[in-house]
């Protein structure tokens, strides 16, 4: 009696009877093999999943709310804040966004930046997940290799964009600054570190006894299946469907740039390990690819050849000496890097309606200014007709689209973000189903889940 | 296909049930009657020329403040959807009242619709008859409105709740 009673009190009332009953267990929302807070709560018999559901929404922070709020560049520090494993793609993809619903043009040169920015980003992502999901397998190893190489990619990111995670440097109508000077070396040395750590990868588990017996066969989706759960990105290609928005739907530079897509067979998380190694193998050879064809455009070079410190730009306005001045380079303080003339017209679309004028301009002429004033006065600002758009780039982990509507005034009135990695986490209960409680993990790993995205 | 062929055969198809098309900037938009939705989605995905095989995404607008249309439908439900096979996309809306904020459900099309679904309701009150499971998806039960509403202050606060007896 008293052990059936001990029975009741783990298993639920009316349980220990037959000898057979369902356990329910809970993993998450904090659990050590979860990188991500999600609660998976699985129906188990004996070590079998039957059934699972998976509750969601522990990192929302009320993302679309909030865009909804300000105007449409106060959207790109949340959009950093999606994926943070690669928010470039994130900006980028919002800000085209609303450029196509504006039916703005972005400059060649800005097009090659968000290509070489957003692969960059690509392989950070890759290299986390990849990382983690062995690390979950007991490779430890492979993590703080992975680690190492992201490392080295993400100083080639603070470089350019100041900051590591919360890099905010897409512009509606452009990109915060122009690429570094001497960043296609960096980026060459920063690529030969992370070959030689997917090759040191490849040889540690490619093949491994241990991993294999995890990953094959397991988590598996088919064709068909994966397609109708909505499923985009590495999961879908280790499918074998060759769905790529990058040559789909090629979008920036994408169309100019020779690559391949990485394609899997059986869609199990072997397969996606496979197509995320080779897709980082062909996210630098576009990198590479786009730092070679990068348009420079002519440097505006001044009349003279001297740069002039702004109070004395601003006094010779004022004395009527305007000729030739609008050419004069100003000397301006480091914190306003990027924003010198020259950088700032070779990537930034050529409309006053949406991007900043120079600092040079804003601090030194009245149209400038008021150009300036324009675009920052509440009331006024980025103002697209009213209508609406949905603009869809390839994310690291699948299609991130932003389906944005204007009611032409400065704020979106809607802007919804289709979050890559929803449907594939949807669809764990279905991957999950009928294997052992220990095929989780990897299938988790493999799904990529990221909650910034997931949650909003 | 392009975008005007695909409302063409949409509009061959549903007659009456397209209210009305567009194409704002590259987007090929059908607007359907609400019982003309689900019959629209089937015949989306099982069409052969047309074959829409995947659900995008499910979302919702709140018109209620947008300039000029604050008489007319509260909601728009809107769906992408995207042809794998075929490499087109179209946008398919459906306009619903603020008194009956019901839309019938997708969720035998596509096994994703049941997620985006949910949200649609967490985050605009907006019911799917039909819908298996129709609790809240990113919020938690005892939350009280739907965020994404005009009318939903975003300073509002939630009242605190305990641990579930």
């Amino acid at each position: 009696m008293a052990e059936r009673k001990t029975r009741e009190l783990f298993l639920g009332e009316g349980t220990g009877t037959d000898g057979s009953q369902h356990l329910y267990v809970n993993m998450g929302p904090a659990h050590p093999a979860m990188h991500g807070i999600i609660r998976i709560f699985a129906e188990l018999d004996g070590e079998t999943v039957v059934k699972g559901d998976v509750e969601i929404g522990y990192l929302h922070r009320a993302f679309e709310k909030d865009c909804e709020a300000g105007p449409y560049n106060n959207a790109i520090p949340y959009t950093d804040r999606l994926n943070y494993v690669s928010p470039l793609i994130n900006n980028f993809a919002y800000s085209s966004a609303v450029e196509k619903l504006l039916g703005i043009e972005i400059t060649e040169r800005c097009k090659y930046i968000r290509v070489i920015m957003s692969e960059i980003s690509r392989i950070c992502d890759h290299l986390t997940c990849v990382g983690a999901g062995a690390m979950e397998l007991g490779a430890f190893t492979v993590f703080l290799y992975m680690i190492k190489a992201r490392e080295f990619l993400w100083e080639l990111v603070e470089d350019v964009t100041g900051a590591r995670l919360t890099i905010s440097y897409g512009r509606v109508g452009g990109v915060k600054a122009d690429l570094p000077a001497g960043f296609d070396l960096k980026v060459k040395k920063a690529f030969a570190e992370t070959r030689q750590v997917l090759e040191e990868v490849h040889i540690l588990v490619t093949g491994n006894r241990i991993f294999m017996d995890r990953m094959v066969g397991v988590g598996a989706l088919g064709r068909e299946e994966t397609i109708a759960w909505g499923i985009t990105g590495p999961l879908l290609r280790a499918a074998g469907v060759p769905f790529d928005l990058r040559k789909t739907q090629p979008y920036w530079a994408y169309d100019r740039i020779p690559f391949d897509i990485a394609l899997g067979k059986n869609g199990d998380n072997f397969d996606r390990f496979l197509v995320r190694m080779a897709e980082m193998e062909q996210s630098m050879r576009i990198a590479e690819q786009a730092l070679e064809g990068l348009p420079g455009g002519a440097i505006q070079v001044d009349w003279e050849g001297r740069a002039i410190e702004p109070d004395a730009y601003v006094d010779l306005g004022k004395q009527g000496k305007t000729e030739g001045l609008l050419l004069v380079p100003i000397k301006l303080s480091p914190n306003l890097q990027g924003q010198d003339r020259s950088a700032h017209d070779r990537v930034n679309a050529q409309d006053k309606r949406v991007v900043l004028p120079t600092k040079a301009d804003a601090y030194g002429s009245i149209e400038g200014l008021m150009n300036h004033f324009m675009l920052v006065m509440e009331g006024y600002g980025i103002r697209p007709p009213a209508g609406e758009a949905y603009f869809a780039a390839e994310g690291a982990n699948g299609e991130l689209g932003f389906y944005v509507v204007s009611d032409g005034s400065d704020r979106p009135y809607r802007v919804r973000c289709r979050p890559p990695c929803l449907p594939p986490v949807a669809a764990i209960p279905r991957m999950i189903e009928g294997q052992m409680v220990a095929d989780i993990i990897p299938t988790f790993g493999s799904v990529n889940m990221i909650g910034g995205e997931l949650d909003r | 296909m392009d975008g005007h062929a695909i409302l063409a055969r949409l509009r061959e198809r549903l007659g009456d049930g397209i209210v009305a098309t567009h194409d704002y900037r590259g987007d090929h938009t059908a607007v359907l009657a609400r019982e003309a939705i689900v019959p629209a989605l089937t015949f989306c995905r099982d069409d052969a020329a047309l074959g829409f095989d995947m659900l995008v995404d499910i979302t919702a607008v709140d018109y209620s403040r947008f300039p000029g249309r604050e008489d007319g439908p509260r909601f728009e439900v809107v769906y992408h959807l995207y042809s794998v096979a075929h490499n087109h996309r179209v946008r398919l809306k459906v306009a619903v009242e603020q008194d009956d904020p019901v839309v019938p459900t997708a969720c035998g099309l596509w096994p994703i619709a049941n997620w985006l679904e949910r949200e649609v309701w967490d985050m605009f009150g907006i019911r799917f008859d039909g819908h298996p499971d129709l609790r809240r998806l990113l919020l938690y039960e005892e939350f009280e409105g739907h965020p994404l509403r005009k009318d939903y202050p975003i300073n509002r606060r939630q009242p605190l709740i305990g641990p579930k007896v």
